[in-house]
């Protein structure tokens, strides 16, 4: 017996399996339905009775989906108990992906670092190396250079955008417009693009790093970002006509998965599933990092909390990323695009051929790193999943003590089995959905 | 075939229509690499870029692979696009049982293959140690057209390889063939029953 009254389940991920409602506690399904942490007698006594009916009834099954199925986005597993094909209960099985990279960022130093965290994340990777390097700075004190400042902003913008086209083609494969998946993925290859001209990769790009950003911006760079913005609003428009009208699409959508903003915020969650509940929170504009303080651009969002509203903001969202990268393209500063500290920052490749002491430099910082000053610090940046966090402890060697990241994607899929309950479990596959997870990040 | 003007009065000349002869192994190995249906098992970032590769731009259908079936007894190829958990192993192997024969893998990126830089607790180091791999993509992550590289040279490897594949006693397609001297498994002393392994 388990320590909530119910039976431990047999298998070798012990307590992970659901059992079923006629033999698990009311304190057991409170906690698996989702927002208990800080609820009134009046809502837990609801939350009881929704389960009251009869538990062992004819059209009452438990049933498992995934860790391999096309609709959980990677490897989510989630254990559901069915009346018919309403869900009552939802309980995601998550760990299938475990890396163990908070552990492995403990082994590798503070410069190769951004290489480790931007695999977490892999469908916004910039931001990963972002907020750790910001993180690292915050310990350094560190001041980075503007312009390389500017050229995260326009890195962490086109991510932006990059990732929601991403969202914007998976959502459409899972609900049935298939052609909205090659969409997607055609005007995401464009961004990848020119991530690939700068960084000289397509994804886990290990760009942006301590002190500032890897390289400068190659020749030709405004000419292709400019290309890029004029080309995607006229698609986003296709995608107006393809899916935002349309009557199909609205009816699978609008209504479904609805949550408050007080249960966002008792569970943690952000990005744009709170921003759909018409709660403006954004942390680009309400605790400013970067140079999010300088350009104008609005925080778009929802009313009813439901999945069409994730939707929405998600499209408006590509289309508010272009207007900061529109303004980062006018303002973006000429000058260093890395600190000239030379603790921080390896000697430039040309002075290795000429100078001893820049071949030693290189060496030593490439094999030893650099040191960080003891001390604690936590970054976060809005990540177009949420509020991505880092947690650095160092104890003044070149390895952090500890490194956590708080990930959105984690955080949101509590609000999984609240937004699923009650509802059919074909709409279940546009919540997931909707909750945009990265399993990456979720299990890191 | 006794009829008049058929086959065995007038040989090929009898026939009214055009056919092409040709060995029957050749025909269902060119069947088979000309349709390769991939099953869905993206694990990390490796899944992007093979979502990627199936995307409008790297074009998969072109070699008739753009199919990724959601269910692995559907698929002929299983590719392992991503990091392998401890955890995830076993349902890996489980869904690689259930894929029907003739089946092959393909390792996608380093992680798959050997861990990559992720030397941890947390992950097998090479899925290698689970599934039988017959073709490893090299990246982190591969790019769609490292993928399409692996997925030709797969498409070789099914064209020049042995038709019927076997894995173990009872395993597999459940065939057992007995090696004799001067065939596969000759000169190496085996006594017993030598199973074909694969190339």
């Amino acid at each position: 017996m388990g320590a909530d009254g119910s039976p431990a389940a047999q298998t070798f991920e012990g307590r992970q399996e659901m059992t079923s409602a006629a033999l698990t506690s009311a304190v057991a399904k409170l906690r698996e339905s989702g927002a208990v942490m800080r609820m009134t007698e009046e809502a837990s006594q609801q939350v009881q009775e929704t389960f009251d009916g009869d538990p062992t009834g004819d059209e009452r099954m438990i049933m498992n989906m995934g860790p391999q199925h096309p609709s959980t986005h990677g490897v989510l597993r989630l254990m559901l108990e069915l009346e018919g094909e309403t869900v009552l209960r939802v309980k995601p099985v998550i760990g299938y992906l475990h890396t163990g990279m908070e552990w492995t960022g403990e082994e590798l130093t503070y410069l190769q670092g951004p290489t480790n965290v931007t695999r977490m994340d892999y469908a916004s990777p910039i931001f990963n190396e972002l907020v750790f390097c910001l993180t690292v700075e915050k310990l350094l004190g560190v001041e980075v250079p503007e312009r390389a400042t500017w050229i995260r902003m326009l890195m962490a913008e086109l991510n932006r955008m990059a990732s929601h086209l991403l969202f914007m083609a998976t959502n459409g494969m899972d609900l049935g417009a298939v052609s909205m998946m090659l969409y997607g993925w055609r005007e995401r290859e464009e961004v990848l693009r020119f991530f690939e001209m700068v960084t000289g990769l397509r994804m886990n790009h290990n760009y942006i790093r301590c002190g500032g950003v890897a390289a400068d911006l190659p020749d030709g760079w405004r000419d292709h970002v400019l290309r890029l913005l004029d080309m995607i609003p006229p698609r986003l428009d296709e995608y107006d006509t393809l899916m935002t009208g349309q009557p199909i699409w609205r009816d699978r959508l609008q209504g479904v998965g609805a949550i408050t903003a007080e249960e966002c915020v008792a569970l943690g969650v952000t990005g744009p599933i709170l921003r759909s509940t018409g709660y403006a929170w954004d942390l680009r504009r309400d605790d400013p990092y970067l140079a999010y303080d300088e350009v104008d651009f609005d925080v778009v969002v929802g009313t009813y909390g439901d999945c069409f509203d994730r939707y929405a903001i998600r499209l408006n969202e590509i289309r508010e990323s272009i207007r900061i990268v529109r303004q980062v393209l006018d303002k973006m500063p000429k000058g260093d695009y890395r600190v000239q500290d030379r603790k921080v920052t390896p000697p430039p490749r040309a002075r290795i051929d000429e100078s001893m002491e820049a071949l030693i430099h290189h060496f030593k910082i490439f094999t030893e790193g650099f040191k960080v000053p003891e001390g604690e610090a936590y970054c976060a940046v809005e990540s177009p999943r949420g509020e991505l966090g880092c947690y650095i402890v160092s104890d003044g060697s070149s390895h952090p003590y500890r490194m956590h990241i708080r990930a959105p994607s984690f955080v949101n899929l509590q609000s999984l089995p609240h937004m699923m309950h009650g509802g059919l479990i074909a709409d279940g596959v546009a919540v997931i959905s909707s909750v945009d997870p990265i399993m990456g990040e979720v299990d890191r | 075939m006794a009829k008049e003007g058929g086959l065995l009065d007038e040989g090929l000349e009898g026939l009214n229509h055009n056919f092409l002869t040709g060995q029957l192994e050749n025909l269902i190995k060119w069947a088979r690499y000309r349709s390769v249906f991939p099953a869905t098992f993206g694990l990390a970032c490796c899944a992007i870029e093979m979502m990627a590769a199936g995307g409008p731009h790297y074009d998969l259908a072109r070699f008739g692979m753009e199919v990724f079936r959601a269910s692995p007894r559907q698929a002929d190829l299983m590719i392992v696009a991503g990091r392998v958990s401890q955890k995830m192993a076993p349902v890996l192997r489980q869904i690689y049982d259930q894929m029907v024969e003739p089946k092959w893998v393909i390792s996608m990126g380093v992680c798959a293959s050997s861990g990559g830089m992720f030397n941890n607790y947390a992950l097998v180091q090479g899925v290698d140690q689970v599934v039988p791999v017959d073709v490893y993509a090299p990246g982190c992550p591969p790019g769609p057209e490292t993928l399409m590289h692996a997925i030709m040279t797969l498409h070789e490897k099914i064209k020049d390889g042995e038709l019927t594949k076997r894995r173990g006693a009872g395993k597999g397609a459940g065939l057992v063939i007995e090696q004799r001297d001067g065939q596969t498994g000759g000169g190496r002393g085996l006594e017993q029953p030598v199973l074909l392994s694969r190339s």
